[in-house]
């Protein structure tokens, strides 16, 4: 290769490069970039309630059977709810606890998974708290309580009697 | 013939002292340390063998599993492990290593330059692989797995999973860094080193469709790059990037990853399409239908593929004129990939044709990949693919782009210049079993996915419900039997090195590139020291 040849080579690597790292940056610029996005479009704000406050009120008309069920999938925890069933109104707050016992000789980490019986059901649960939204992690031996809060929405189809709230403790690999 | 070896006696190459042979270091130290293009494209070419054998026996793997409803040999967290780990390999370890190769080989002997622009750095570009390959296959042995989130690295799993997650986007750094180098070396090589008279419309389309892929992926790895690292800090210095917990959102990752994404799919595609470009003018003994057209076709695909990202998140809730400008946008593509089929077949239409196991993959690509890209058209429409979604329709579509696409082009490509690069024919009896058994399993596994998808089995479970029994199992049925056809290539590729009859000149009549009519056969080790005359 002549120098000549060899220098413009370098020219092109040199520039090239800067262009690599130029989309590097811009990977990053899409971050502000969709912020604004979203907030021109007025979508996905964290602030501003996704929509407009529903009719809570508790519609003593109807009465719907909740099921609590526990399982805990090959893990060494001992898990099942305090109530196995209740009777309650569309729109009335409902309290459960569930109690969970680790059983081995070692902490544990553990996400619970929802299902809902039957499926359909599962959008009208509106959960204000749940053990379900984070890990739990219990030492060896530790008992817990832990809580569940929700409504029933008030517009649960007529035909739904009995809804069923199933939780499974998942291990959490890798964390125990 | 005779005018071959006179063209190249008047370059005064072939058999002088630089010639002939190798003469540097001997054994495993020569690979090491080797900065010629044709080594390095014979390194890649293996290294992609091998990832390709890992990923196949990743897929086998899937494939026994959904062999019958029920879990039966993993468990899904092994099972998303093996989903994962097969897509990353296939895409960065096999397909795209694959043409990397092609691109060494062939770029300087095709514009008649004597090497890549930059031989070191092309050798560094290489040796950065076997280390990303070895850091993703290790992160099966850390606690907790190798990721199971995906090819994609969708966050919020890729927030909370186990060490093995960092491994693997250490490995996609490597990865891409790996394929930005040798990009830029592609690019220069191109545009600096071509012959006196090698004009760039005289250029070989495979090396056009190189320069057109090198340029996205100059473009688009970065991003990806950059979307991996931002997952990095998330995980371990406390941003906020996807992590809802933190005001970031995980849709963010979807947006920058298929920014890359998209543009990726036709990095693959690309080449593929060089190479079958060179393929069927060969054996049709005509020349390129519309070449002007297939180059401003390729730009236009190209530039086009940065603005459909979103079609792969119909679902995530956008709003819908954000749906209708991704589709429009996205049908838009059909059009460019469209004239090339068209070319491909006028450039077949009255030809004296001829078909020889590499013409045989030209023209399975060219029936298959049209198929993908219909089902991709389907895809596009957003009312049908909130229906087909993360189904096993999809997985059918991009199996019938890449594998039928991108796999069988490379195939093609390595039966077309094998003669060229060992001077050894293959047994082409043998090729013409590979094409047909490849051909026939493909479909098996393939075809019948379609149906799964459209009665709404979902991708990525290791389980299923019972009435998707029989097509899943005939699925699998063709998946063992495709894996088992592959090693019949390598015993082709085997056979055909240490005991392949002698390659003519010339093997391919219709063959008209730089490489087969001023170069002899087998290529030497040094070629175009001084530039060939063009006229
Ligand atoms: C006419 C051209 C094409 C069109 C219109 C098209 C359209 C689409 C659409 C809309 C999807 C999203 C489907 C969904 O997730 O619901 C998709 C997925 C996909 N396409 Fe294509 N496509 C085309 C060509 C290609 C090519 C050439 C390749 C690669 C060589 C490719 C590879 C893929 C892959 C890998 C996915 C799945 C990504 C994932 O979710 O893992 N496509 N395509
Ligand atoms: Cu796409």
């Amino acid at each position: 290769m002549s120098p000549q040849q060899i220098a413009d080579n370098r020219r092109m690597l040199t520039r090239l490069s800067i262009v690599a790292v130029f989309m590097f940056g811009f990977g990053y610029a899409l971050v502000p970039f969709y912020d604004r996005i979203c907030i021109a479009l007025g979508i996905n704000s964290l602030e501003v309630r996704a929509e407009p406050a529903a009719n809570t009120q508790v519609d003593l008309t109807r009465t719907v059977t909740v099921e609590f069920d526990a399982n805990s999938h090959g893990m060494p925890w001992r898990f099942e709810p305090k109530v196995r069933h209740m009777q309650v109104h569309p729109g009335q707050l409902v309290n459960v606890d569930y109690e969970v016992s680790n059983v081995r000789s070692a902490a544990v980490t553990g996400q619970a998974v929802v299902s809902y019986g039957p499926s359909l059901a599962g959008r009208y649960v509106r959960k204000l708290d749940c053990f379900c939204f984070t890990q739990q992690t219990l030492a060896a031996g530790e008992v817990r309580r832990m809580p569940v809060s929700f409504v029933l929405d008030a517009t649960l189809p007529a035909g739904i009697n009995t809804v069923t709230l199933s939780y499974t403790f998942f291990e959490v690999a890798g964390k125990s | 013939m005779s005018a071959v070896v006179d063209t190249h006696g008047h370059d005064g190459h072939g058999h002088d002292a630089h010639g002939g042979g190798y003469h540097g270091a001997g054994g495993i130290m020569r690979w090491v340390t080797t900065t010629n293009h044709k080594d390095i494209g014979t390194l890649y070419l293996w290294f992609s063998f091998i990832m390709f054998m890992t990923g196949g026996a990743m897929a086998m793997a899937i494939r026994l599993e959904l062999f019958s409803p029920g879990i039966q040999f993993f468990n899904p967290d092994l099972f998303n492990q093996f989903t994962t780990m097969h897509g990353l390999i296939m895409l960065f370890g096999a397909i795209m290593p694959a043409f990397v190769g092609f691109a060494n080989w062939q770029i300087p002997i095709m514009i008649g330059a004597p090497d890549m622009a930059f031989a070191r750095l092309n050798n560094w570009s290489f040796w950065l692989l076997p280390f990303a390959a070895t850091l993703l296959v290790m992160s099966f042995f850390t606690p907790g797995g190798a990721p199971g989130v995906g090819w994609t690295l969708y966050a919020p799993l890729t927030v909370q999973m186990g060490m093995g997650m960092d491994l693997t986007i250490f490995a996609v750094h490597l990865l891409g860094m790996s394929s930005i180098l040798g990009s830029i070396n592609i690019i220069t090589t191109i545009l600096n080193m071509r012959a006196p008279g090698m004009t760039m419309m005289r250029l070989p389309l495979f090396v056009w469709t190189w320069l057109i892929t090198a340029y996205l992926l100059v473009a688009a790895m970065p991003v990806l790059a950059g979307a991996v690292t931002m997952t990095l800090t998330d995980r371990h210095f406390g941003t906020s990037f996807f992590n809802a917990a933190g005001g970031g959102d995980p849709v963010l990752y979807q947006h920058i990853f298929w920014f890359f994404g998209h543009p990726e799919v036709y990095i693959i595609a690309l080449p593929a399409f060089g190479v079958v470009s060179q393929v069927l003018p060969a054996f049709s003994r005509k020349p390129l239908f519309g070449y002007a057209s297939m180059v401003y076709a390729t730009s236009a695909i190209a530039i086009l593929s940065f603005i459909v990202w979103a079609h792969h998140m119909y679902t995530v809730g956008m709003p819908v004129q954000g749906q209708l400008f991704f589709m429009y946008a996205t049908t838009l593509i059909a059009i460019p990939t469209g004239v090339k089929v068209f070319n491909w077949v006028a450039t077949m239409w009255k030809g004296s044709l001829t078909f020889e196991t590499p013409m045989l993959f030209a023209i399975g690509f060219l029936f298959l990949f049209t198929l993908g890209g219909f089902t991709g058209l389907m895809l596009s429409l957003v009312p049908i693919d909130i229906q087909l979604h993360d189904t096993y329709y999809v997985v059918a579509h991009f199996h019938y782009v890449m594998v039928a696409g991108a796999l069988f082009a490379a195939f093609a490509g390595v039966y077309f210049w094998f003669p060229k690069w060992t001077g050894k024919m293959y047994d082409e009896t043998l090729g013409q079993w590979h094409f047909w058994l490849t051909m026939i399993f493909f479909n098996m596994i393939f075809f019948v996915q379609h149906f799964l998808g459209l009665a709404g089995m979902p991708r990525r479970i290791p389980d299923y419900p019972l009435i998707f029994e029989t097509w899943n199992k005939i699925s699998s049925i063709g998946a063992f039997g495709f894996g088992l056809t592959q090693l019949l290539f390598l015993y082709i590729i085997l056979k055909a090195i240490r005991s392949g009859e002698k390659a003519p000149q010339k093997p391919w009549e219709g063959a008209d590139s730089l490489e087969w009519t001023h170069l002899p056969t087998p290529v030497p080790y040094h070629s175009f020291e001084t530039p060939p005359v063009l006229k």
